[in-house]
């Protein structure tokens, strides 16, 4: 039932957060606040509470055992259900949802003005339709969710937004973002369709149930092209090179609540979905796609990190480099070894709190500023308080600087790797040099070099010094300690490697109780 | 023994201790205040190192390690955060501490009244902890930890003075060149976990052999990855360019980072990793070969340099370069006890070059300081004693007993070649510091600035110029690095055959080059003016000035595509194809458009047409 | 049944129908439109009252009267269309309150 809670809880905070607006504006803040921490207190106290280490794998893939479950029909006709289900891997996803919407929510306290009743309902939709993807395993109900996802945001960029460079405008930025999304949405549909009724034709029934579906028999042709369809949906959102065009205009026309949001956990919600249903699904399928995905996901790398040197835009830049990290969670996701998948997690985690920190940054830098525009900063180290501080620490961060969370990530995807694609890893920790470039560039741009003038900037206030302390406290926890996080999600990624491998999942017990067993 | 492990982690937690008080301060700590915990907390870390020290000469002298927690547990991935402590990590503990207690107390005096003392201090102690982890770190992920620490740290140190942004470029360049050198470095620890399944340091050196013939192509490569990192930290060619430029920093940055400690980190890798080198001897003649072939270059790039800082950075390349050769012959011990006498001396000589830079007004070119001796004593003593070290003055300098160790280990080992080098390259050193010394403290004096020179008072100044003084003459050389048992038999350790000989040339050859250069640049200063002001001697004049034209290299052959590339790609060219759909949309739907034209009757008459049409299809289609 | 034959009454009813769609197309002015809807209308009612009496079926019939209630239906709001246009645009041309760009 607390799982219904979870996804509920945003949803009622988000329509009361709408009706609060009569009640004065910071009513509206308050709400959206303690729903938030809410969704993060129930997640913690879970963790707390559950125990995700130990496997159930003992008998094969229909023993799927989840740490928590909860299940009524919807449509029974169809065998279609609400059936939530928690384990190891969206724990940590909703605590991170949790987390990050909070300081969307603190982010947005001065930065927006107006209707922000209706601008805190669409943050919590968003927040508990991510909820509700990380916890869905109807696959129906995934689509639901899924989909549910995109309308909030489009109104976030569309409303609340700021007008880009060069003529692009935030409407157009929203409609690219919509058009993508439901356009990868409309296939991820089609081949889940495909599956049910491929699995209808086996047994008869009709069943969108994730744990049914999981044995669905396939022609080798058919289940590529089922899993095309999946990967492509979820590809469109990690991004994936070449469908990532909307993600740069997305976020440099979004509010800093949406970049924060749309950085820290909706790319999350595609690498969640690969290694939930494109990967477990279709392993075999998987199998023979992961060179050229791990091929894309090299190339989103240098991509992202070449395009992100050449940005003026700040926002832009930095939504670049979100698309050269997620090229390394792509390498992670199907290089099939449980160290590369775990430090997937650990990279999603940890890109979470620096994108968003980044973001945050660039959200305070444009309120004292009024502008994003790199040519137009410049000498700002020493006249804004902490902020160039924070910066720097966010930036050591993005650039994979060991004692952060981004190092033990990216450096666990590569180890992981090694052994079963050297060259991709040996491209790819090419990468670190173009991630030093584009770091060090926006360093260099906004913060060092001769001054513009000589004007004085307000420091950080203590809201947003709490808040940035908070997320650099815990990138460095994490870099430093990470163990708390692969505990939780070791049984989970154990799972999948072992499907992915096509091995008995018995043979990756060892693997995983080892990791248990560590401490 | 068990006592001394526990205090270990103080080391490197004091300074890091240091790091968080003066950036929570944020900005409002006094200039008093930030100088008193930036230098007491490394000087308490150097205070531990002591008395560790003692403990661990007094003891068996044998490895011990201290695991804190597993950093990361994964499968057979467990990297720890676990610090070894042995000889070698001793030594180099004992270099980055000592040493870096007198600079940063030198630092003091320094950069008394700059703006941002605070974030200088803090800087500085964040090197410290990061370079303490890397010499502690007894898991390679550990040690990586470090490197990249002490990487980021010397871009802000050099970038210090942010707002030319010349220096953020010199910064820019430093780190980025270093990064590719750590790419190689990363490259290798996958390469070694891969293979073994361990990056614990003394599992690693205790299976390599088990795993690997000699000369097998995996640990060859494992070996020449190792070694690009080193190259790229160490300032060695073809990664070397960084160095020179990395100057723009506060003159105690470059004494700490870029002369004592952070440099030489690729030197103290190769050494720490001597079982997996010594498996690939090919690539540990490699080392030699390149460590030679800097040496000569930078010796040569060192003599047509004007500004006494980048002098100081090409000798310190120079140095290196003996380093390595050493390496490369097999003799690890000689080459950290040049390590080590090189960070005394060195040190030494940048201390007293920022000491003339702040009394002259930050002037640095040579050009037009001259005649300071008399004004500035102690620094003019400084350079004496360290530019008698690094040119190896026989037996009374430092520099000569190590380097002298460096050239009979290669001759010992066989190496002609690279003992030619080694004699060349102390030919040059001897040119390059003398004609350092006469241009900047004899003759007269070529600008305001070195008239008005104002010498520097107090403690602060004189204490670490006169202690970095002592330890470079041949006290400093009896202080002998416990590094039996640590590192393999030099080559030398079986034979005397020659020593003698080798002794006498090398001693001659440093008095040779010194009387040949005094000789040359104080009495034929107009016909070497007239040398280099036109013909061919121009040229190679320019060629040595600008390090042998590498940076010109790097910019066409990299720097340059790379600026192109970024510059064709910033539109996204990717994305710009997705707007053809959009585009192609637009058209039809301009086309279409057309067609609505709100008569009714055309309407009709399209109905009719289509209907026309349909029915044909039907009558006939089938 | 008598001597009309089938063919005779369809090819009227086909003629009517070709009439009133020229109608359609050519003229401009709503009266007559509606005029030449109503030709058509009772064109296809004449092809059912033909079809229907030649197979010998009531169907044909019961269609036509349908046929009449939509054109009555039809004829109400179409002259309830005209009667509005004429009020708002003082025409009843109806290519001149074309609103479209096209």
């Amino acid at each position: 039932m607390i799982l219904l809670w979870l996804v509920l809880v945003p949803f009622i905070g988000g329509l009361l957060c709408w009706q609060a607006d009569r009640w004065g504006e910071k009513a509206p803040r308050w709400i959206a606040l303690i729903t938030m921490m809410l969704v993060l207190i129930m997640t913690l106290v879970l963790w707390l509470q559950g125990d995700y280490q130990l496997p159930a794998m003992n008998a094969g893939a229909d023993s799927i055992r989840w740490a928590m479950e909860w299940k009524v029909p919807w449509i029974p006709r169809f065998g279609i259900d609400v059936h939530l289900a928690l384990d190891g891997l969206s724990l940590v996803l909703i605590a991170l949802t949790g987390f990050l919407g909070m300081l969307a929510v603190l982010c947005s306290w001065k930065e927006i003005d107006d209707r922000i009743g209706f601008f805190h309902l669409n943050l919590l939709f968003i927040l508990g339709g991510v909820v509700g993807v990380f916890l869905a395993i109807d696959l129906f109900l995934f689509f639901f969710f899924w989909e549910m996802m995109l309308v909030p945001m489009y109104f976030l960029i569309a409303l609340w937004g700021h007008s880009g460079s060069e003529g692009k405008t935030r409407i157009r930025a929203a409609i690219k973002f919509f058009i993508y999304t439901q356009a990868s949405g409309l296939l991820m549909l089609v081949a889940i369709l495909a599956l049910v009724f491929a699995h209808h034709a086996n047994t008869g029934e009709y069943s969108f149930s994730y744990a049914d579906l999981l044995q669905t028999p396939l022609s080798e042709n058919m289940a590529m092209v089922l899993m095309l369809g999946f990967f492509i949906a979820f590809a469109v959102k990690l991004p994936v090179v070449p469908l990532h065009g909307w993600l740069p205009d997305a976020h440099a026309q979004a509010p800093t609540a949406g970049s924060v949001d749309l950085a820290g956990i909706l790319l999350k919600t595609a690498a969640y979905g690969m290694l939930r249903f494109a990967l477990p699904l279709f392993p075999e399928a998987s199998q023979t796609f992961a060179p050229i995905a791990m091929t894309l996901g090299l190339v989103g790398v240098f991509y992202g990190a070449v395009l992100a040197c050449g940005q003026r835009d700040i926002k832009r830049l930095i939504a670049y480099t979100s698309i050269s990290h997620m090229g390394f969670v792509l390498i992670g996701i199907y290089s099939g070894s449980e160290l590369a998948l775990q430090g997937v997690v650990v990279l999603m985690v940890a890109h979470a709190f620096s994108a968003a920190g980044l973001f945050i940054m660039s959200g305070q830098l444009f309120e004292r500023l009024n502008t994003r525009d790199l040519q137009e900063m410049g000498g700002l180290w020493g006249r804004m308080g902490s902020l160039p501080g924070f910066s720097l620490c966010f930036v050591a961060a993005s650039l994979g600087m060991p004692g952060t969370a981004n190092f033990v990530g990216e450096f666990m995807v590569l180890f992981g790797t090694f052994p079963t694609a050297p060259v991709v890893v040996i491209i790819g920790a090419c990468g670190m040099v173009f991630a030093a470039i584009y770091s060090l560039i926006l360093m260099q741009r906004v913060y060092f070099g001769p001054s513009l003038n000589d004007q004085k900037f307000e420091g950080l206030d203590g809201r947003e010094f709490t808040m940035l302390l908070g997320i650099f406290a815990l990138v460095v926890l994490f870099g430093l300690y990470p163990q708390p996080l692969l505990d939780t999600t070791s049984a989970v990624m154990g799972e999948v490697q072992g499907l992915f491998q096509g091995s008995l999942p018995a043979g990756s017990v060892p693997m995983s109780s080892l990791a248990g067993g560590g401490q | 023994m068990g006592v001394s492990m526990s205090y270990l982690p103080l080391t490197f937690l004091l300074p890091l201790l240091g790091t968080f008080i003066l950036a929570l301060s944020r900005g409002h700590m006094s200039e008093r205040g930030s100088v008193w915990v930036g230098v007491s907390s490394v000087g308490l870390a150097a205070l531990v190192t002591a008395f560790i020290t003692i403990q661990f000469m007094s003891g068996d002298q044998s490895a011990q390690t201290l695991t804190l927690w597993t950093w990361i547990s994964v499968g057979n991935f467990t990297p720890t955060i676990g610090l070894a402590l042995d000889g070698l990590s001793i030594t180099m503990l004992g270099i980055i501490t000592g040493v870096g207690f007198l600079i940063h107390l030198f630092a003091a005096w320094y950069m008394r009244g700059e703006e941002g003392i605070t974030r200088f201090f803090a800087y500085m102690n964040l090197f410290v902890f990061s370079m303490v982890l890397l010499v502690l770190g007894d898991n390679l992920m550990l040690l990586f930890l470090g490197w990249e620490g002490v990487g980021i740290c010397s871009y802000l140190l050099i970038g210090y003075y942010y707002r030319d942004s010349a220096n953020g470029a010199a910064a820019f360049k430093a780190f980025l060149i270093t990064r590719i050198g750590d790419v190689f470095l990363a490259i290798g620890l996958f390469l070694i976990f891969a293979e073994l399944g361990t990056l614990n340091i003394a599992a690693i050196l205790e299976q390599a052999p088990a795993h690997w013939a000699t000369g097998d192509s995996l640990v060859r490569w494992a070996a020449l990855m190792f070694l690009g990192g080193a190259l790229g930290k160490s300032a060695q060619l073809p990664l070397h360019t960084w160095l020179a430029d990395a100057m723009a920093g506060p003159t105690p940055v470059s004494a700490l980072i870029h002369a004592a400690t952070m440099v030489t980190a690729g030197v103290y890798l190769i050494a720490r990793m001597h079982g997996i080198f010594d498996l690939a001897p090919d690539v540990l003649h490699l080392v030699g070969v390149i460590g030679a072939a800097t040496l000569l270059m930078a010796g040569f790039a060192a003599l047509a340099q004007t500004d006494i800082k980048r002098i100081l950075a090409y000798s310190t390349m120079s140095q290196i370069g003996y380093m390595f050769l050493a390496l490369g012959v097999g003799a690890y011990d000689s080459a950290i006890f040049h390590l080590m006498t090189h960070a005394f001396f060195k040190a030494l000589l940048f201390l007293s070059a920022g000491a003339v830079i702040v009394s002259c007004h930050h002037e640095q070119d040579m050009r037009k300081l001259g005649g300071l001796w008399r004004r500035l004593p102690l620094a003019y003593m400084g350079f004496i004693v360290g530019g008698a070290a690094l040119s190896a003055l026989p037996l009374v300098t430092a520099g000569f007993y190590s380097k002298d160790d460096i050239l009979w280990q290669s001759l010992a080992a066989d190496q002609k070649g690279l003992l030619l080098a080694g004699l060349v390259g102390a030919l040059l050193t001897s040119l390059y510091t003398v004609r350092l010394i006469i241009g900047t403290f004899h003759g007269e004096m070529k600008s305001d600035h070195a008239r008005n020179a104002e010498p520097g008072r107090g403690l602060q100044h004189g204490l670490p110029l006169i202690l970095l003084a002592v330890l470079s003459t041949f006290i400093g050389a009896m202080i002998h690095p416990p590094l039996s048992g640590v590192l393999p038999a030099s080559p030398g350790e079986s034979t005397e055959a020659g020593h003698t000989a080798l002794e006498l040339i090398a001693a001659g050859t440093a008095i040779a080059g010194i009387a040949l250069a005094a000789w040359l640049f104080l009495r034929k200063r107009e016909a070497l003016a007239r040398l280099v002001s036109g013909g061919p001697g121009a040229s190679l004049w320019t060629l040595w000035n600008q390090a042998w034209g590498f940076d010109l290299l790097f910019d066409r052959l990299l720097v340059r595509p790379f600026r192109i590339l970024v510059f064709i790609l910033r539109r996204d060219i990717i994305d710009a194809l997705f707007g053809l759909v959009a585009s192609i949309t637009k058209g039809l739907n301009a086309g279409l458009t057309r067609t609505q034209t709100g008569r009714v009757r055309t309407y009709a008459t399209s109905m009719v047409l289509g209907a026309t049409v349909v029915l044909i299809f039907l009558a006939f289609g089938q | 049944m008598n001597g009309i034959p089938m063919e005779h009454g369809l090819i009227l009813a086909a003629i009517l129908f070709a009439i009133g769609l020229a109608g359609l197309m050519f003229r401009r002015n709503m009266v007559f439109v509606l005029m030449s809807l109503e030709i058509m209308l009772n064109s296809a009612g004449l092809a059912f009252i033909v079809a229907g009496t030649a197979w010998e079926q009531p169907e044909g019939q019961a269609m036509f009267l349908l046929v009449i209630t939509l054109a009555a239906a039809e004829a109400s709001v179409g002259l309830a269309l005209l009667i509005q246009l004429y009020q708002r645009f003082r025409t009843l041309d109806t290519d001149a309150v074309s609103g479209m760009r096209g």
